[in-house]
């Protein structure tokens, strides 16, 4: 395996470059697909039927708790990146760790407010305004989901083996799908949840 | 968990008893012929673990090949039904259940993957690579593809086939008015093989935008390969669109939300739309590629180099913007108003004019060549005014206000097919007739060929012009049976004569493969056809490494430059090749996806669950994995050059 020592450690190898650029095209179809997500969202967005409107579903409490966990964690997903890029090992798996501890914590939240919804009586199939809010949540939360499995994955990936061109170009994709998440939450929180209590 | 074995019965045909029969049969005398050829090992080693992109491709062709005779059946059971008034042949439900399985097959199961098949074979030779960017991810697309086909294919005989129509339109496709799990075969099975689908779509664009020999720039690029770029973008930025649709589909059909339904806000319009923006673009998917192979076709066949080669990268490039925005023009009768069908009105014929360039494009190429009359190159010579028939008849439908006319009407499946059969079928012959003695060594059997040729080119058009004039007369779509007061019928009985005579060209092109296996010379110096691109630079049929030198490329057409003007492909001397190996977790991956699926279907949550987390530890097993491939010594690729002759060495 050729090592280009010129260029970042996950860059390092043709393949290695190839799976980052291979990723961003991936990212491209995540975009697609988030997309397609949010305008069925706007379509549906006021079709109530029987069921409660985003106004009176919607707390902005754990909303804004959610935010800050998943923002915060995509900087400590960059801290650990950097601390990648210095072979620093313990404080880049510390980050590492921290930056999955959040995404736990989002989820957790994110499951609480499910429940407090359909305690409520806003179920998947009481209107297509639910429906729909319920699978775009649901998909960025499944995406947060595999996101925790595939990075604790790379986290002991790392340990085992430290800092090499593999777990740096599988860290360093995954920081580029955890920030992703972020983007797609930044619209989420500004376009369901904001707008939506207004 | 309600296990109640009905639901997985398909009752009362005896067609359908018949089917189960023969598919029991094949699968049968598989499992015997594997074991008493001792082939259990091989088809492990060297097929279903590979990773070496000419042998995926093989196996999506294979696939493909199947699919079109399971299409095809599909296609002569309609054409019987229908060529009389009042047959007795299939009932109504059964009937629904044919021509959606027809489109479905036709459409994601024959064409995509022949496609994707030749691509495969294909493009890494033309760019001068010795693989696919991501060798592994190929496997996990073509075994993603493979079973998703596989699953939609049993629901015919286990649960029942969906039978809404492949566009499943709502609310029919609803639980409400389809209660049988046939919709939910449709949701799972399109889903699974359209991530295949997606994968290969980041796989291409990275291989052929990062993995070009030294010198090809992208105007030098083949316009095979030029399409290929083209339609995997389009694929990269459609198929999410599919997976949300089918998604949503599911989540109405299997959890009760709201997405579609009549009631509670839902919208069934939303379907429609979704289905068509990956629709519309999903056709381009199927034609770019095909006006690729028929630019190579063309070229070689003439002794020129391809006219007006900007405008073509030009052309296409267009089409694939204008693809994404003519969906609606699927239902200009769904009362959108004026506006909205104006504008769509003028994109889609709008469309039109790259087309026409490129139409002109081989006209020009043709012009003053030296024309070789081969298999290959007839049925491109027929595509070209076939195709125009069919793209008229598409402005035809365009206008929206004369579409209220022929909308839903024979009119439009005769213009469909007489733009995707030569569009689309014509073209993977043609290509599968060019490229297939570089994969194996040999000419298919031209004298065959050729009869096959002329078999399917009448009888394509006896079966699906005296469509266009049904349709003017009023006929509908999807209609299973009519009386005999219509008049209709002397015309559909024309077209029954026509599809099976289509159905007997296609014979005779298979027994050509056969005939060509058993009889057929071995070519000698790896390009039979004095082609012009860089895969007919290296030997037939092709080693593992494609090239033992990877090749310089100076101008376009760098063979032709090779054998012609005497420039120099291979410099460097041989070294040692890195390779990636084989490995068995993709067919695994496929495998555990199937039983994924059909839980689901049957909504068997407990199994489903389990299939899940499987899915899970499969890819687990996968990111664990350190693999980095082996090397194949210089020494070695230099007896392999010699034994092979010719060539680089």
């Amino acid at each position: 395996m050729k090592v280009d020592t010129s260029k970042p450690l996950e860059y390092g190898t043709h393949e290695n470059s190839n799976r980052i650029f291979g990723f961003w095209v991936f990212l491209g179809a995540e975009i697609a697909l988030f997309a397609t997500l949010f305008t069925v969202f706007f379509v549906l967005v006021n079709r109530f039927a029987d069921g409660p409107s985003g106004s009176e579903l919607f707390e902005i409490g754990p909303v804004l708790i959610e935010t800050f966990l998943l923002l915060t964690s995509s900087f400590t997903i960059g801290l650990a990146v950097h601390a990648m890029r210095h072979q620093y090992k313990r404080a880049m798996l510390v980050f590492f760790g921290i930056t999955l501890l959040m995404g736990l914590g989002f989820l957790g939240i994110e499951i609480t407010e499910f429940v407090t919804y359909v305690h409520e009586g806003a179920t998947l199939q009481t209107s297509a305004f639910l429906s729909s809010l319920f699978v775009l949540l649901g998909t960025h939360g499944a995406h947060v989901t595999f996101g925790f499995l595939w990075g604790a994955a790379i986290m002991i990936q790392l340990m085992r083996e430290g800092i090499n061109p593999a777990t740096a170009n599988k860290s360093f994709i995954f920081s580029l799908y955890w920030h992703f998440l972020d983007v797609v939450w930044i619209f989420i929180f500004s376009f369901v949840y904001l707008k939506g209590l207004m | 968990m309600n296990f109640d074995l009905e639901k997985f019965k398909v009752h009362g045909e005896p067609l359908i008893y018949g089917a189960m029969i023969s598919i029991a049969l094949v699968s049968i005398g598989i499992v015997v012929g594997l074991t008493v050829f001792r082939k259990w090992g091989w088809l492990w080693r060297e097929w279903l673990t590979t990773v070496d992109h000419k042998r995926i491709g093989v196996m999506y062709i294979l696939a493909a090949l199947l699919m079109l005779f399971r299409g095809g059946i599909d296609a002569l059971m309609m054409r019987l039904q229908t060529a009389a008034p009042d047959m007795k042949f299939l009932d109504a439900q059964h009937y629904n259940e044919v021509f959606t399985t027809h489109g479905l097959i036709m459409i994601l199961f024959m064409a995509m993957p022949f496609i994707i098949g030749l691509m495969n074979v294909v493009v890494p030779l033309q760019i001068g690579a010795r693989d696919v960017a991501f060798p592994r991810l190929n496997a996990v697309s073509f075994w993603l593809f493979f079973f998703g086909a596989m699953l939609l294919n049993i629901s015919f005989v286990i649960g029942g086939s969906p039978d809404a129509g492949w566009s499943a339109y709502f609310p029919l496709a609803s639980l409400e008015f389809s209660p049988t799990v046939g919709n939910n075969y449709y949701s799972l099975a399109l889903q699974i093989s359209g991530i295949g689908t997606l994968m290969t779509g980041v796989n291409f664009i990275v291989t052929i935008l990062k993995m070009r020999a030294p010198g090809m720039k992208l105007m030098r690029m083949p316009m095979f390969t030029w399409s290929v770029l083209i339609t995997n973008v389009i694929i990269v930025f459609a198929f999410p669109v599919l997976t949300v649709a089918l998604a949503l589909m599911m989540f109405d059909r299997l959890f009760g939300s709201q997405f579609f339904t009549m009631a509670n806000g839902g919208m069934d319009m939303l379907w429609a739309n979704l289905f068509w923006v990956w629709g519309h673009p999903e056709v381009y998917i199927v034609i770019l590629p095909a006006f690729g192979i028929y630019s190579e076709i063309i070229a070689t066949f003439s002794k020129k180099n391809l006219y007006g080669y900007t405008s073509m990268v030009a052309s296409m490039l267009i089409i694939s913007l204008l693809s994404f925005i003519v969906w609606a023009h699927h239902f200009y009768t769904m009362g959108q108003g004026v506006l909205v069908n104006g504008f769509f009105s003028i994109t889609t014929m709008a469309i039109a004019v790259p087309t026409g360039v490129k139409i002109f494009n081989w006209l020009f190429t043709l012009r003053k060549g030296r024309i070789s009359f081969t298999t290959p190159m007839l049925y491109s010579l027929a595509f070209i005014p076939i195709f125009t028939i069919g793209g008229v008849t598409g402005v035809m439908l365009a206008m929206a206000s004369a579409d209220y006319m022929y909308h839903n009407t024979m009119f439009l499946v005769a213009h469909f097919h007489y733009v995707l059969i030569p569009g689309a079928v014509f073209a993977v012959i043609a290509g599968f007739h060019y490229w297939f003695p570089k994969v194996f060594g040999f000419r298919l059997n031209e004298r065959i060929g050729k009869h096959a040729f002329w078999w399917i080119i009448i009888s394509f058009n006896v079966a699906f012009f005296p469509l266009f004039i049904l349709g003017l007369k009023g006929m509908t779509r999807r209609m299973y049976t009519y009386s005999a007061e219509t008049g209709f019928g002397p015309l559909n009985m024309i077209s029954f004569a026509g599809a099976l005579g289509l159905a007997i060209g296609f014979v005779i092109l298979v027994y050509n493969i056969y005939w060509s296996t058993r009889y057929m010379p071995r070519d000698e110096n790896g390009d039979p056809w004095d082609a012009r691109t860089l895969e007919w630079a290296t030997h037939s049929p092709i080693p593992e490494y494609n090239f033992a030198v990877v090749p310089k490329v100076k101008s376009r057409d760098p063979f032709w430059a090779m054998k012609h003007d005497k420039q120099p492909l291979f410099e460097e001397p041989i070294t040692k090749i890195h390779m990636p190996s084989n490995t068995g977790k993709p067919f695994v991956l496929g495998v555990v996806f199937f039983f994924l699926g059909f839980f689901l279907v049957f909504s068997m949550w407990i199994p489903a669950i389990v299939a899940g987390v499987g899915v899970l530890i499969v890819l687990a097993a996968m990111s664990f994995e350190r693999d980095h491939g082996f090397y194949i010594p210089a020494d070695k690729v230099i007896k392999t050059e010699k034994k092979l002759g010719g060539g680089t060495v």
